[in-house]
């Protein structure tokens, strides 16, 4: 147990290395940096100006001496400076987590919230007209890309309310932002939901052709305290660990949806911190992503493990 | 493991499994969801490849004066903003997500087939250190590396398919291999070395083709995954560029505009790539129950 903690902590520190690695190289692989956008964006081309903004930014400096510097800054809490607004990355990037978060957690909420009984239901009643029309539900989550749904949404809402939902960033109290929140939560968490809802479909009718099932029923357990009691317990358990990794891979819906309903969370901040090529942003967004996801998987392994005494790793 | 007989599988079903057709009729009545997705992807690919003849005008040609003109019988699904045929635009918009979804699921194929191959037939400290490179390259969601790809690399046809293809890699390169390394001990493999095979031809000739059922299952699901991401990429401006008439770029930030005054701007390239991907799912399942029998619900 204690090998395999270490092993593990070991593997991941090695890809977090490795993605810090990658993201920088591929960063400086862009055609055109900052300089070169501010540039034409002022209609101003004079070299010199040019060659005192790349200077100013360092990005003229040996690829090795950049890397080094921002690894340095990062062991330290120094994440750079951001190219655009000239102010500490972190005052940039602090203040947009806690809107990410919220818009996270409420669409996991929400996902399970639809998924888990929906998936129960079409299991137990399987084969049922309800089963092949939820399936048919789950799948058409699976398709339908979360842009276009959140512009369904801001469609039908033009068509009831006659006005789009506005994102307030001066909205405070839960249950405010909680409304505030709520309908692009349900477009980000309906991908997640329908995942969800497949795969405790599946573990349920998995877990309800087990013997221990069968036992429940001839000794004359009704079929309420069957499904939930005996069945659903067992069943939820890859269900927790998917919900942990749709957590952390939550944020390709995140960006799409940030962007269609205007919320400046950290998704949508990556996207256009990309496009003007701010590097100091874009490298500590996708390692605060890495991180997140890196840590999801560890602690849903973690989890596999308590819930499950079978399982033994390493051992 | 060893080969899935397929006929023996269906006769076992009780299915007459003479002829093509009526296997496929068999498939069909067995999997009905399926034969959906199958027709759905076989008007998807019909209309991508014939979209030149089904298309009723350019989808390029603008003209001013019928700037986001409403659907009509000259505009079936409206214009838009440059006054160009949306129905003509989606149509040749599935061309194009033919394109990048079938040219980066075979791009990330291939090389997530060599990579896996590689790892799970070579072993030892070649798989140790693909195997990490593919966990790097796991710890960031599928967008995210696609959308630092495509800004890397540009906007292009071409590129959009490589920043596609790269973050597919890492699921074929896992399937592939794990299927290998139960193969590798398997006699057959034994055999044809015994026999004086060289090992590249025993990897390709005869492990390589006993990895095609899972690959098939998992290709599926990719072309769908790989038509969204290039639809999210394009919306977001960093895909396909204009003049091509993707389903995503018309859907692209301005279609928030349009939700109140041309929702048929809105709604008609939306609804193509759901069919699309709905489709492509559909088919993915009933072939996943059909081909993995481990995975049956």
């Amino acid at each position: 147990m204690g090998a395999y903690l270490v092993r593990r902590l070991f593997l991941m520190a090695v890809t977090l290395v490795g993605m810090s690695i990658l993201i920088f190289v591929l960063l400086r692989l862009v055609p055109g940096n900052i300089a070169d956008i501010l540039v034409d964006a002022t209609g101003n081309d004079d070299p010199q100006e040019k060659a005192r903004i790349v200077h100013d930014l360092g990005i003229d400096r040996p690829l090795v001496e950049q890397y080094w510097q921002w690894i340095n800054g990062l062991a330290h809490g120094d994440l750079g400076y951001a190219f655009v607004s000239e102010r500490p990355a972190i005052e940039e990037i602090a203040p947009r987590i806690p809107i990410s978060s919220k818009l996270a957690g409420l669409a996991i909420f929400f996902a399970v919230l639809l998924g888990v009984p929906l998936g129960v239901v079409s299991a137990v009643r399987q084969n049922s007209g309800l089963d092949y029309g939820l399936r048919v539900l789950s799948l058409s989550g699976l398709s339908l890309p979360a842009f276009w749904l959140g512009l369904l949404v801001l469609m039908a809402s033009v068509q009831w309310f006659g006005t789009i939902p506005i994102y307030d960033a001066d909205a405070h109290g839960f249950f405010t932002q909680v409304k505030m929140l709520a309908l692009p939560a349900i477009v980000v968490g309906f991908r997640s939901s329908a995942l969800i809802m497949r795969l405790t479909r599946s573990s349920m009718l998995e877990v309800l052709r087990q013997d221990y099932v069968r036992t429940a029923r001839s000794k004359g357990a009704s079929n309420a305290s069957v499904n939930y009691d005996h069945a659903l317990r067992n069943a939820l358990l890859p269900v927790v660990t998917v919900i942990g990794i749709e957590a952390a891979f939550l944020v390709g819906g995140l960006i799409v949806t940030e962007t269609v309903f205007n919320i400046p969370g950290v998704a949508r901040f990556l996207v256009e911190a990309i496009r003007w090529r701010d590097y100091p942003i874009v490298q500590n967004l996708t390692m605060l992503i890495a991180v997140v996801v890196v840590t999801m998987n560890f602690l849903v392994d973690m989890a596999y493990m308590v819930l499950d005494p079978r399982i033994k790793f390493g051992g | 493991m060893t080969a899935i007989d397929h006929q023996a599988a269906l006769a076992r079903a009780g299915a007459n499994v003479t002829g093509w057709w009526s296997r496929t009729l068999f498939f069909a009545r067995r999997y009905p969801l399926g034969a959906v997705g199958a027709v759905i992807v076989f008007l998807f690919i019909f209309t991508a490849v014939f979209a030149d003849v089904i298309a009723p005008v350019d989808p390029t040609a603008t003209n001013a004066k019928y700037s986001l003109a409403p659907p009509s019988s000259m505009f079936w699904l409206g214009a838009d903003f440059m006054g160009r045929d949306m129905y003509s635009r989606i149509i040749h918009g599935a061309r194009i997500s033919l394109a990048v979804g079938a040219g980066a699921m075979g791009l990330g194929g291939i090389l997530g087939i060599s990579i896996g191959l590689a790892s799970g037939y070579l072993g030892g400290w070649i798989d140790l250190a693909l195997q990490r490179l593919m966990d790097i390259m796991q710890a960031l969601p599928l967008l995210v590396l696609a959308i630092i790809m495509a800004a890397s690399l540009g906007p292009s046809l071409r590129n959009t398919v490589i920043a596609i293809a790269i973050p597919l890699v890492p699921s074929v390169a896992r399937v592939v291999r794990s299927s290998t390394l139960s193969l590798r001990e398997q006699p057959f493999v034994e055999a044809a070395r015994a026999v004086g095979m060289g090992e590249l031809r025993v990897a390709v000739r005869h492990v390589l083709p006993n990895t095609l059922a899972p690959l098939i299952v998992l290709a599926t699901a990719q072309l769908g995954s790989a038509i969204l991401v290039e639809a999210s990429l394009s919306f977001l401006g960093l895909g396909v560029p204009e003049p091509h008439p993707s389903w995503g770029r018309m859907l692209s930030e301005s279609a928030a505009e349009y939700v109140r005054t041309a929702p048929w701007l809105v709604i008609w390239p939306g609804v193509a790539i759901s069919l699309t991907v709905f489709g492509t799912n559909l088919l993915g399942d009933a072939l996943r129950d059909l081909l993995d029998p481990r995975q049956r619900s």
